[in-house]
């Protein structure tokens, strides 16, 4: 596959890029991605980023927790090694609550971080190509496809939405 | 952010930052050489360290028998010391957690600390456990696993047992919430790295690139943690006082234990993170993000947990009379006026009574005093562990197996061992992390924020970047030099002003604000104020706090809120007398430093002679 050729604005406030992802909204320009230093509140619904599943997985990995001590545990003391503590009776549900809670949480929290890394590409050792330096500090960089639009309409599109910097980066 | 924040609060970031100087002031320490007092409680740590290993392989080669435990105290110094860390352990999950839930804004000041602290609090805490078994080379026989012996489960009924899932649990979870929050910002430290730096700060980010769909998960990933995590806070410490609460001694099997527990682990908790963050604010110069709103909200929650534990002390005593078992009411006759006095009393008087200062607002915002007090409750905490402990065990049913429990040399070297080994962590974590979470901090700096908050100063209003039309649409105009170099590439950020310089331009020719408007823009470029005679660096970083950062700014300063901000300010500044520094700072702001010199000559520490 060639080589991805994104031409990029930066800008200088989070307000300014909400207006500008909002222009290019209205001009029907195709942002490839955009990329902040922090979480901005308001983006999602204008980039158009469906909410995350990632709290559906991590029920279903909280479930998977409860089912893997309760069961695993009513096992052992019924079928595998049954023996009397204190005169309870083997199966000594209310016993059982802890470590059930416990593992729920173990299993949701182990499951969604693990899931997290995984659906974004990330994780120890994995390089990625960084479209700027600053994005991390003080820039916030929206990103065109350079297939989708000309360098004179992308200029003049983050000329008018006040972009400090506009560059161009090979991915 | 445009979400309302109501002109009451308190900014929570001080010192007219922006975004790059949140970058700059935090990431900064971890790439500087580390400085003296570092070096020397790194060594410090080490040390202490160093003797708690000893003693830890003293009692594995020598046995259990070298502490002072026997018959009937089976529990003493290294029980104590584990409930007093795991408690220790509490704040940060709670900062982070159930902070974040009730969408409290300060905690994003102190959560990355606070979650370290925990992190390192569980660990030396589940060192005790581990070595207590006596045989801790076989102590994985507690994990339920397949195994030859049968296999032999361990014991799902024990609250023992409990305790090993909870504290694991609460380790693995606080610490993956930990290093989520983090790789955001080894991502920033990154950015700024250079050669074999970057390699290892490029890996710890795990390739973070910020792209929004990462943001937005991420949100709701720390949104769902904080969700589990909250219960799973309150858990540990319930769980932790069933080890007591579900055994058959008297002054241990008492239904309060659990909410006493808990209420006792936040107090500790926070006491520890107010002891640390105290010190680390001012080493790393972190006061424009902890600031003493930070340390007022931690000190009323360190009231409202400590007079929680204060009724559950006085309910259990209550309860112990209104039982009529005489075995209760002797173990508490036996805890307040048994030969465990001392420890009893200092439990009363550090949990119970010290919190109740913080009714006081100059108390809670008191540095000296906060910080002075978060030790006591630090030593109260331990002493109630003691009580609950030692003197029930000390004196059981059969006067004949009495005794009096106090440790050998081993186990104190055990205890100091713990504090090296949290002190070295702690320490560590400072030069290789920033010590508040970046990414968290600049998005409450637009709500948050001095020069965005309702309080600025008066006569110091900032331009509301973030209501104010106009200058958007200036933004709009504003003419930029593009430029193809030879490839045909856009480029042109070279020429591009910097965004505080860009900042300053553009306000300051809107000139229907302008007055306002250039303070802002002089604020951006510091003057050291130090250079007028009477002010050293504590009254310039007061000043500065109270929006004052230029010789222009002070000139324009009456002496009655020079005054106020001095009064206002911690620290006691009852000898120095404002009344020439808007002189001299005139002199100053005009650039008359010979006039300045013979002013300054004729001043005495800056008052008129």
């Amino acid at each position: 596959m060639a080589a991805k050729r994104l031409v990029y604005g930066l800008y200088n406030d989070e307000e300014i890029l909400l207006e500008a992802v909002k222009s290019a909204n209205e001009k029907h320009i195709e942002i490839y991605d955009v990329y902040t230093p922090f979480p901005v509140h308001g983006l999602d619904p204008l980039l158009g980023l469906a909410e995350s599943r990632l709290h559906i997985a991590g029920f279903v990995y909280g479930l998977l927790g409860t089912m893997t001590a309760f069961l695993g545990m009513t096992w052992i003391f019924t079928k595998d090694w049954p023996i009397i503590f204190g005169g309870k009776p083997y199966w000594a549900v209310p016993s059982f609550i802890p470590i059930t809670f416990e593992l729920t949480v173990l299993f949701a929290s182990i499951g969604m971080v693990v899931t997290f890394y995984i659906i974004n590409g990330l994780g120890p050792g994995v390089v990625n190509n960084y479209l700027d330096d600053r994005i991390t500090d003080d820039k916030f960089c929206i990103a065109f496809d350079g297939n989708d639009i000309s360098n004179s309409d992308a200029e003049s599109f983050f000329k008018s939405t006040g972009a400090s910097e506009v560059h161009e980066k090979d991915l | 952010m445009s979400s309302y924040v109501s002109p009451i609060r308190e900014p929570l970031i001080t010192g007219s930052k922006s975004y790059h100087d949140i970058t700059e002031d935090l990431v900064s320490p971890t790439e500087k050489v580390p400085s003296a007092s570092w070096v020397i409680g790194f060594v410090l740590a080490i040390s202490a360290l160093a003797v708690g290993l000893f003693c830890i392989a003293w009692t594995i080669w020598h046995g259990i028998g070298t502490w002072n435990l026997n018959r009937t105290v089976g529990w003493g110094w290294d029980i104590t010391n584990f409930v007093w860390w795991i408690g220790i352990g509490h704040a940060g999950t709670l900062i982070s957690a159930i902070l974040l839930l009730f969408r409290q804004k300060w905690r994003t000041g102190v959560n990355r600390a606070a979650e370290a602290m925990t992190i390192f609090a569980v660990i030396c805490a589940a060192l005790f456990p581990g070595i207590h078994v006596g045989r801790a080379w076989v102590v994985f026989y507690f994990f339920p696993y397949p195994n030859t012996r049968g296999p032999l489960w361990p014991n799902f009924n024990s609250p023992l047992l409990w305790d090993l899932f909870a504290i694991s649990t609460y380790f693995t979870v606080s610490l993956l919430f930990w290093y989520t929050g983090l790789v955001p910002d080894f991502a920033t430290v990154r950015d700024r790295a250079k050669g074999f730096r970057k390699k290892i700060y490029n890996f710890l980010s795990f390739g973070w690139t910020g792209a929004a769909k990462h943001w937005q998960r991420w949100e709701y990933l720390s949104l769902v943690l904080a969700g589990v995590a909250t219960p799973l806070v309150l858990s540990v410490h319930t769980i932790v006082s069933f080890d007591f609460a579900t055994s058959v001694i008297p002054g241990w099997h008492t239904t309060i234990f659990p909410p006493y527990f808990v209420a006792g682990a936040i107090f500790s908790g926070f006491a520890m993170v107010l002891t640390l963050m105290i010190v680390t604010r001012k080493i790393l110069n972190l006061q424009d993000y902890i600031t003493i709103a930070h340390i007022e909200s931690m000190n009323k929650v360190i009231l409202a947990t400590g007079t929680i534990v204060g009724v559950a002390y006085l309910t259990e005593l209550f309860i112990a009379w209104y039982s009529g078992y005489v075995y209760e009411q002797f173990a508490f006759f036996n805890r307040a006026l048994g030969p465990y006095w001392w420890s009893y009393f200092g439990m009363m008087a550090c949990n119970v009574i010290t919190p109740q200062f913080f009714w006081f607002r100059k108390i809670r915002r008191s540095i000296f005093w906060t910080f002075l007090l978060s030790i006591v409750v630090n030593i109260g905490m331990w002493f109630e562990r003691f009580v609950i402990i030692a003197t029930t065990l000390a004196r059981d049913y059969l006067p004949s197996s009495w005794s009096y429990y106090s440790p050998t040399w081993v186990e104190m070297g055990i205890y100091l061992g713990t504090f090296g080994l949290f002190f070295t962590f702690y320490l560590l974590f400072t030069r290789v992390a920033p010590v508040v979470a970046i990414a968290e901090v600049k998005s409450i700096l637009k709500s948050s924020g001095n020069q965005y908050s309702g309080k600025a100063e008066p006569g110091h209003h900032h331009a509301h970047v973030t209501v104010d039309p106009h200058f958007k649409s200036y933004l709009n105009k504003s003419s930029y030099d593009y430029a193809r170099d030879d490839k045909g590439n856009l480029s042109y950020g070279s020429t591009a002003p910097s965004r505080t310089s860009r900042l300053v331009e553009d306000e300051g020719e809107k000139s229907s604000t302008a007055s306002t408007l250039a303070s802002t823009a002089s604020t951006l470029a510091a003057d050291d104020l130090k250079k007028i005679e009477g002010i050293g660096p504590k009254i310039a970083e007061a000043l500065n706090a109270s929006g004052i950062t230029t010789f222009a700014q002070l000139s324009e300063t009456t002496t009655e809120r020079l005054q106020e901000i001095l009064d206002t300010s911690e620290g006691n500044y009852k000898g120095n007398n404002p009344e020439s520094w808007a002189m001299q700072a005139k002199l100053a702001a005009d650039g008359n430093w010979d006039e300045l010199k013979d002013l300054q000559e004729r001043l005495d520490g800056g008052k008129f002679a």
